[in-house]
């Protein structure tokens, strides 16, 4: 049961950041802000609903598995947002600065 | 019932991308949402293994993960550099130097 409360409250988590993200991707004005609201929740979104998951799978191969997942999410998704803005940089894309 | 939730919030949140992906305005923002509906699909495949109760399907979202990563960092450098780390000659011209 209190695994159960725990699966809910870690899914629902990541359900409304991973929805915050998405309209955050509309709401902000330039590439790069969109790129803060995309890869920032991103990672914790991912997570949270892994996490979620584990708490049903338990100690088996399926949460080892669950893990794996995670760990590989957790260094490639801001290594991809890095190399994003690395080329938006290089390509000379320009950030929205002040009141325009 | 939780896993239902789950799955539609993150098949909201890969509609939400797409619109991004295809309004654009530039390349990058299109490779920013093709990158976080990879991640979302990753999640999305790793939920419906628990929902179908099919453990196995966890090694496809493993493998996408790592492709998704590839994937993206390959399109970033396509369009970097605008050709594969070749200096801008195509195979025929390298070979007759």
């Amino acid at each position: 049961m209190t695994l159960e409360i725990l699966s809910w409250v870690c899914l629902m988590l990541g359900a409304v950041l991973g929805i915050i993200g998405g309209i955050g991707m509309h709401r902000f004005p330039d590439f790069y802000s969109r790129l803060h609201a995309a890869g920032t929740t991103d990672t914790l979104c991912a997570a949270l609903f892994l996490l979620g998951l584990g708490f049903q799978a338990g100690l088996t191969l399926a949460s080892f598995k669950l893990f794996l997942i995670f760990a590989f999410l957790f260094f490639t998704s801001p290594t991809a947002s890095h190399s994003l803005a690395n080329a938006a940089v290089l390509g000379g894309l320009q950030p929205k600065l002040g009141k325009q | 019932m939780m896993y239902t939730a789950a799955a539609l919030a993150i098949m909201i949140t890969i509609g939400l991308a797409l619109i991004r992906a295809l309004l654009g305005p530039t390349v990058y923002d299109r490779i920013a949402a093709v990158n976080m509906v990879g991640t979302k699909t990753v999640i999305l495949i790793a939920v419906f293994a628990f929902l179908t109760g099919r453990s196995d399907l966890l090694d496809i979202a493993l493998i996408y993960a790592l492709i998704n990563f590839i994937g993206v960092v390959a399109v970033l450098k396509l369009v970097e550099h605008g050709n594969f780390f070749t200096d801008g000659k195509s195979a025929t011209e390298v070979e007759k130097e």
